[in-house]
């Protein structure tokens, strides 16, 4: 019989507030523990949560960005557990009324686009960290992530591989940090992601049992882990098993994922209302406010990218994935209207850079190693014929190096490119007279062997003649007897 | 008569006028505390040290002159569930034994700002789960009108304070009567505010959606300088509203003439004492003489209020008590593992009835619950809010006994929690709705207990409660009659 997976992603973003969903405590990380706290996000007695605007802001930022209904009346609920990590012994989160819902978004899948149904987005705070010593019968507590504010989007069980898995949080990751929503780090953890995955005869409509998947860091742990799921539930089924509702941690070491508790053991959260939280009621007006401020999203400058800059869709793709490429790109454009060759500069030699010195680990790039006004003037150069593409590599090597203009780097070191015939034409002469054997040769038949005086006449011009002409003039000499 | 014995606005005109010194008061309260406290147990915590130093500073900004507020240098007890920086805040249970608080809570750091002088915290039910004051972790509290019977609770120590004259006033919270109820037993005027009018910052949170803080004192006026000191609007909490707080206390000027009385027959039941119904319609019949148009008016939901109250203030309370887990602060009992350590901490350091409670509203919210009990009882908590709005379009206050009984003997409902809970019957539905209610003296019982009468209010109409309540106030001795603790 044959399978189809069905897969539902539900994701957990931290949001890039400066304070908590509901106290002034800073949200950064790397204190020292248990620094960025305060009575009300340590669950000291007689304290009373207070609504951050900016993360119903940044809700509302990403529900209008996924094409999302926005609630104009939600609620908090109180989602009620015992852990250490949780103050309060329960977590303020939305359950029945949601700020967002019933979105979606659109991924690649194969050759065309597929949407993605949301269900839900809502708004909910973070627990602290448990630190198990190794030694001592003890465990540690750091409440500093106590109360920063998350947003969870929870997708429809729309996604049927782990290549669209990927795909969607590809997508998700870049539409948060181009609204700088979330940086988007999942090794890091404010990125999580947890995969909810069944499989059902091709062609059933009803779902088959649900296994929750967490511990994913990665988009490659999400893709290995939902196949690896895909083949033990099938697995399971064709050799007559049955399968239990559950949730499994994904093991990266040894690539399966092992029972974690079964839904007999599954918490009942007692989800009610928060009484200390008003129902939270947003306008129209601040609603079009937020819509009017959002950027141009990754989908739709892809598009643009293609018709208004003839880019293949490739560039365009990789181009827009992130917000500071993409804008690095259009600055440059701006200055010098050759996007292909732009492109081309961008996704090699800067990327190069960009990856060697790990600024793409910052959710926006500040300082880029070249400037897009710097890059923008070299291309230009090449495309005037000042220098050649071959100059030009090393024009790029020194403005990162010395972070100087290309016309100042060119000029103080000689570069331009030789275009005068006369001094070419006094090359060449020299080659040619200075190798008989090999002019014989090519005379001979050996057509090879013409780029042997190439090199020999731009090595003579250290590298700036024209390579045009010099072919040109080459070609003419050794073609007279 | 001796300065414990004063009311605040006695003692503020003669500390104006500096006859007398913070400091005179503060030490007659302590002395009287003294002679008497041995017998009635009102507090948990006396903080002498402190209330002498608070007095001194009183009086050097008294002797400044200037505006101040009516409280400056007035000894005030304080319940033991509002949070006091630096001030051990134990709730009555043995869970927070040891907690000594960070911070303080807004109702009380306005209370420091008017200059009022911190006496001490007074005993409750464990939690402000209880109506006797007996459900305290560390001591039982006395009726100082008859030691063998209970002050009411929970906030039956603040009562009991007032009452035996250890402080000037006392601020106490109300979830289902919890202010009235005490008052009502222990001879006193106590009133719950609007829920949304007292800041809720650092009041330990039994039910969030129905505890509001109030003043528990000698007279009206006296709550009526309390309720101005601590009204307003928090930025803390979420549910304060920002409803202007009215100068409630120049308000009073004793006319009555023109009120509309709203008497509800649901509040006349058989079952309750007959000495409480004839001293409430009395009460009734004296007012209606001074001016006062009475009117018949139903509340046709009030016979579900006590089982719609006990489904939500129980779940709400199952979450607010989960933070007492053992882990941050307070009790703790090492158990062999997480679960254990858990298990033990909160079976030792919660008293019975709050375990009662957190498994009534742990059940009422389980899976499979939810829309038969809590559900259901927000659907009847509207329906009961609606027979109040209905009832407040014919008639401007409404008027009830606070309790069906005067206090009753220490012991005599420990037994039986569901005897325990009908204390109060007819404060609960006060709570549900949100409304403002005072409690004060109409009489006493045959065995000389004292009996209170309840006016309710509109939502914020606490200027025109206080001003009929003063105005019936002026016109009797009641409140004038002390216990008789030589």
């Amino acid at each position: 019989m044959n399978y189809e997976p069905v897969i539902g992603l539900e994701v957990h973003a931290q949001m890039l507030t400066a304070s908590k969903i509901f106290c002034g405590c800073a949200t950064r990380f790397g204190d020292a523990p248990n620094d960025n706290t305060c009575p009300v996000c340590m669950g000291f007695p007689g304290v009373l949560p207070v609504l951050n605007k900016r993360v119903v802001e940044f809700a509302i930022r990403l529900g209008l960005a996924t094409h999302c209904e926005i609630s104009r009346r939600s609620r908090f609920a109180r989602k009620n557990y015992f852990y250490p990590d949780l103050p309060k012994g329960y977590q303020i989160s939305q359950y029945e009324l949601p700020v967002c819902e019933h979105g979606y978004l659109e991924i690649g899948a194969g050759e065309g686009k597929k949407k993605i149904r949301l269900t839900r987005i809502h708004m909910e705070e973070d627990a602290g960290k448990n630190i198990h010593e190794a030694r001592g019968d003890y465990s540690l507590v750091d409440l500093n992530r106590t109360g920063v504010p998350l947003l969870e989007i929870v997708s429809e069980p729309d996604i049927r591989s782990s290549a669209e898995a990927g795909n969607y949080l590809r997508n998700l990751r870049a539409i948060v940090q181009y609204l700088e929503v979330c940086d988007g780090n999942m090794e890091e953890g404010s990125f999580r992601c947890d995969a909810n995955v069944s499989v059902r005869p091709v062609g059933a409509q009803e779902l088959g049992t649900k296994v929750e998947i967490k511990n994913l860091n990665s988009f490659k742990a999400v893709e290995k882990a939902i196949d690896s799921e895909i083949e033990r539930q099938i697995h399971t089924l064709s050799e007559g098993g049955k399968l239990v509702q559950e949730t499994r941690l994904w093991d990266a070491e040894r690539e399966v994922t092992r029972s974690m508790r079964s839904k007999e053991f599954a918490h009942d959260y007692r989800y009610f209302p928060d009484p200390d939280l008003l129902p939270l009621v947003v306008d129209d007006k601040w609603i079009a406010e937020i819509e009017s401020s959002l950027p141009e999203l990754p989908a739709a400058r892809e598009q643009r990218f293609v018709n208004q800059y003839g880019l293949p869709r490739y560039d365009a793709e990789v181009l827009t994935g992130r917000r500071d490429v993409a804008d690095y790109f259009e600055t440059a454009v701006k200055l010098h209207g050759n996007p292909k060759a732009i492109s081309n500069w961008v996704m090699g030699d800067l990327f190069r850079v960009i990856k060697e010195r790990k600024l793409d680990e910052a959710l926006r790039i500040r300082e880029w190693p070249v400037p897009a006004e710097h890059l923008a003037a070299m291309i230009k150069m090449i495309d005037e014929g000042k220098i050649s593409g071959k100059i030009a590599k090393s024009v790029f090597s020194e403005m990162l190096a010395s972070g100087a203009a290309p016309e100042t780097i060119v000029r103080e070191k000689g570069l331009e490119q030789v275009s005068d015939t006369a001094s070419i034409e006094a090359a060449v002469d020299q080659v040619i007279a200075g190798n008989p054997k090999v002019v014989a040769d090519y005379r001979g038949g050996n057509e090879k062997s013409f780029g042997f005086f190439v090199g020999q006449v731009m090595k003579a011009t250290q590298g700036k003649a024209s390579p045009q002409i010099v072919n040109e003039i080459l070609r003419r000499k050794l073609a007279a007897q | 008569m001796s300065l414990h014995e004063l009311t605040i606005h006695e003692l503020a005109a003669r500390l104006k006028q500096r006859e007398i010194s913070s400091v005179d008061v503060t030490q007659s309260i302590f002395a009287r505390i003294e002679a008497t406290e041995e017998r009635i147990g009102s507090y948990i915590t006396l903080c002498q040290e402190s209330a002498l130093a608070e007095a001194r500073r009183a009086d050097e900004r008294l002797k400044a002159g200037g505006r101040s507020s009516p409280l400056l240098g007035i000894p005030i007890a304080l319940k033991d569930i509002f949070i006091t920086k630096g001030i051990r805040t134990t709730c009555s249970s043995k869970i927070l034994d040891n907690f000594v608080p960070p911070y303080d809570g807004m109702a009380v750091a306005k209370l420091k700002n008017a200059g009022a002088v911190i006496v001490g915290k007074t005993n409750m039910d464990e939690f402000a789960m209880g109506s006797s004051t007996e459900n305290s972790a560390f001591s039982v509290t006395r009726n100082p009108w008859n030691v063998e019977r209970v002050p009411g609770g929970s906030s039956g120590g603040s009562a009991a304070a007032v009452a035996a004259d250890q402080c000037i006033a006392a601020l106490g919270t109300d979830t289902g009567g919890s202010i009235r109820q005490p008052a009502a037993c222990c001879g006193i005027v106590g009133l719950k505010p609007t829920y949304g009018r007292v800041s809720r910052f650092g009041v330990i949170a039994f039910a969030s959606s129905l505890d509001q803080v109030g003043p528990m004192a000698k007279d009206t006026a006296d709550c009526a300088l309390l309720l101005e000191a601590v009204a307003g609007h928090d930025p803390a909490d979420s549910t304060s509203v920002p409803a202007p707080v009215a100068a409630y206390a120049t308000n009073l000027d004793g006319k009555m003439t023109g009120v509309k009385l709203g008497l509800p027959k649901e509040y006349f039941i058989s079952g309750m004492q007959p000495e409480v119904e004839q001293a409430v319609k009395a009460a009734v019949r004296q007012m209606e003489q001074n001016g006062a148009e009475i009117i018949d008016v139903s509340l046709p939901h009030t016979e579900y209020a006590v089982a719609v109250y006990y489904i939500i203030a129980t779940a709400e309370a199952s979450s607010n008590l989960a933070r007492y887990d053992g882990m941050k602060y307070g009790y703790r009992a090492r158990g062999k593992d997480l679960a254990e350590t858990y298990f033990r901490t909160r079976q030792e350091g919660f008293g019975p009835e709050v375990k009662r409670r957190i498994m009534l509203g742990t059940y009422a919210l389980s899976a499979g619950y939810y829309d038969a009990y809590y559900v259901k009882a927000q659907k009847v908590r509207a329906l009961i809010k609606k027979d109040f709005d209905e009832a407040f379009k014919k008639c401007d206050l409404i008027v009830t006994p606070t309790s069906p009984t005067t206090a009753f003997k220490i012991g005599e409902k420990t037994a039986d929690p569901l005897q325990m809970y009908l204390s109060d019957i007819f404060t609960i539905s006060v709570n549900l709705a949100g409304l403002p209610g005072l409690s004060l003296p109409c009489g006493f019982d045959n065995e000389g207990m004292p009996i209170g009468m309840q006016i309710i209010g509109k939502h914020f109409d606490e200027a025109r409660m206080l001003k009929i309540a003063h105005a019936y106030e002026s016109a009797t001795e009641w409140h004038k009659t002390k216990p008789k603790l030589s």
